[in-house]
């Protein structure tokens, strides 16, 4: 298990091997659907976007409502295709790493390698359990999205799992047809 | 059977305790497949999922919190006797009444936009639910509510076969959609497929048989054969827990049927994460 420090350094993510088990500590921020398409058309008319992304790790997460005496709500990952059509543009200016679960298309990949970034995913419904490594939120920008607004998290020992590294390795490729019987 | 005169509230309590409880408790057919799947599974990395998958479902009973932030849409089947009348509301309003008070005091996720292609916005109270209501002889309410997440709900499919596709049709289109699912669903899988009737009947029976617990078979022993005979089919394709690999990658294949037209043999795929979640309640 490999203890990795949040903003990523291009030293560590150049030495992070797809199918690393990792543990992540530090600063990332939030954001899916609707935040991504505000984001990317910001970045297409050439405007100023309301949150830093150069260096950023972005978590692809809709949480739950907090429940006291709990600092945060329920925060596993959503599916990250859904920001396929976004990522490319967001890499490109600046985003380094995300986080989320399941397959990501070839220009995602593409943006990955060009860029040096890395793809990790979470555990898709284990949200209470990595809730537990969630030590603070806080709201950086488009409350009125709800749950889908930017925040940004505190973790500590964040489990997740390297699947697409900066060479562009993706364990989803080549993990599965090791145990195909078919 | 005499008329029985129930209040609202009746059904709004109901309603809201089932959405509270079905997503702090998953159901003990998850659990225990989820135990021996531990125990089954050869990937290493599987394991450790599956394991975390348990302790995570064991923090959300303990804590009484979502064991999965999507918290999913509500939807609802419910056999509504035809000689109960609820004396001050309607049933729909009750229902839903249910599920806004679940979301907002379960401090559930509302997920829920007014419209698809427009607006979008978020309704705020995670209704209005999706209600499927058959009218019975009798004079009781049976419910089986669950919230059902998207990650998994986008991996569904349909398609209207016709009747020379045969059972090989029929198979092939469910493997090939749980294939094309690949890890996105959030694997392990409960698979519900509907097969007969028409175009919505079919989806319908599809999401019927994933709120059925994976524990059951279907009733006819040709189809419970043909449930078993996919389960081992699609294990073997090693997407695994989480899809990282492995030879979990569903739980569960249900299946439920209808009678259909002699020009079709529609089937449907209702594809389900592991937090497959649904409860039941009778007033």
């Amino acid at each position: 298990m490999k203890k990795i420090t949040l903003p990523l350094k291009d030293e560590d993510i150049k030495n992070l091997k797809a199918g690393d088990s990792v543990l992540l500590t530090g600063s990332m921020i939030t954001g899916r659907d609707a935040a991504h398409k505000r984001l990317f058309e910001l970045i297409e008319k050439g405007e100023k976007l309301p949150v830093d992304i150069i260096g950023e790790t972005i978590y692809y997460v809709g949480p739950a409502p907090a429940k006291p005496p709990y600092a945060v709500g329920p925060a596993g990952p959503t599916s990250s295709y859904r920001m396929d059509k976004y990522t490319p543009l967001l890499m490109d200016n600046g985003l380094k790493g995300m986080i989320g679960k399941g397959a990501r298309n070839k220009a995602v990949v593409d943006a990955i390698v060009r860029n040096g970034g890395v793809y990790f995913a979470a555990i898709g419904g284990a949200a209470a359990l990595i809730a537990k490594s969630i030590k603070s939120e806080e709201l950086l920008c488009y409350e009125d999205l709800g749950t889908e607004a930017i925040r940004r998290y505190k973790v500590e020992d964040f489990p997740c799992i390297v699947v697409i590294d900066s060479k562009g390795n993706n364990i989803y490729e080549t993990e599965p047809p090791k145990y195909n019987r078919e | 059977m005499e008329i029985r005169k129930i209040k609202a509230d009746t059904i709004v309590q109901t309603v809201k305790k089932l959405f509270m409880d079905c997503n702090y408790f998953i159901g003990d057919d998850i659990m225990t497949a989820l135990k021996n799947a531990e125990k089954t599974e050869t990937s290493p990395v599987g394991k450790s999922v599956l394991n975390q998958i348990i302790k995570n479902d064991e923090i959300a009973k303990d804590e009484q919190i979502p064991l999965c932030q999507d918290t999913g849409m509500a939807i609802l089947f419910v056999e509504y006797g035809d000689k109960v009348v609820i004396e001050d509301g309607s049933f729909e309003d009750a229902v839903n009444q249910g599920v806004r008070e679940a979301y907002e005091e379960g401090y559930l996720r509302k997920s829920i936009v007014c419209d698809p292609v427009f607006d979008r916005i978020n309704t705020k109270d995670n209704t209005p639910a999706v209600i499927h209501t058959k009218i019975v002889n009798g004079n009781q309410i049976k419910f089986l509510a669950g919230g059902k997440g998207f990650g998994s709900e986008n991996m569904s499919a349909i398609k209207m076969l016709t009747p020379s596709y045969g059972i090989e049709g029929v198979k092939q289109f469910i493997l090939d959609t749980v294939r094309n699912a690949g890890p996105n669903p959030c694997p392990p899988i409960v698979v519900g497929v509907g097969i007969g009737g028409d175009f919505e009947v079919c989806a319908k029976l599809a999401k019927q048989a994933t709120f059925r617990s994976i524990d059951t078979q279907n009733s006819d022993e040709r189809y419970a054969n043909f449930e078993k005979e996919l389960l081992k089919k699609i294990n073997k394709m090693g997407f695994g827990p989480a899809g990282l690999g492995g030879n979990t990658t569903a739980i569960g294949v249900n299946i439920e049927t209808a009678p259909t037209h002699i020009a079709g043999m529609p089937v449907a795929v209702n594809i389900c994460c592991h937090a497959a979640r649904h409860k039941s309640a009778v007033i």
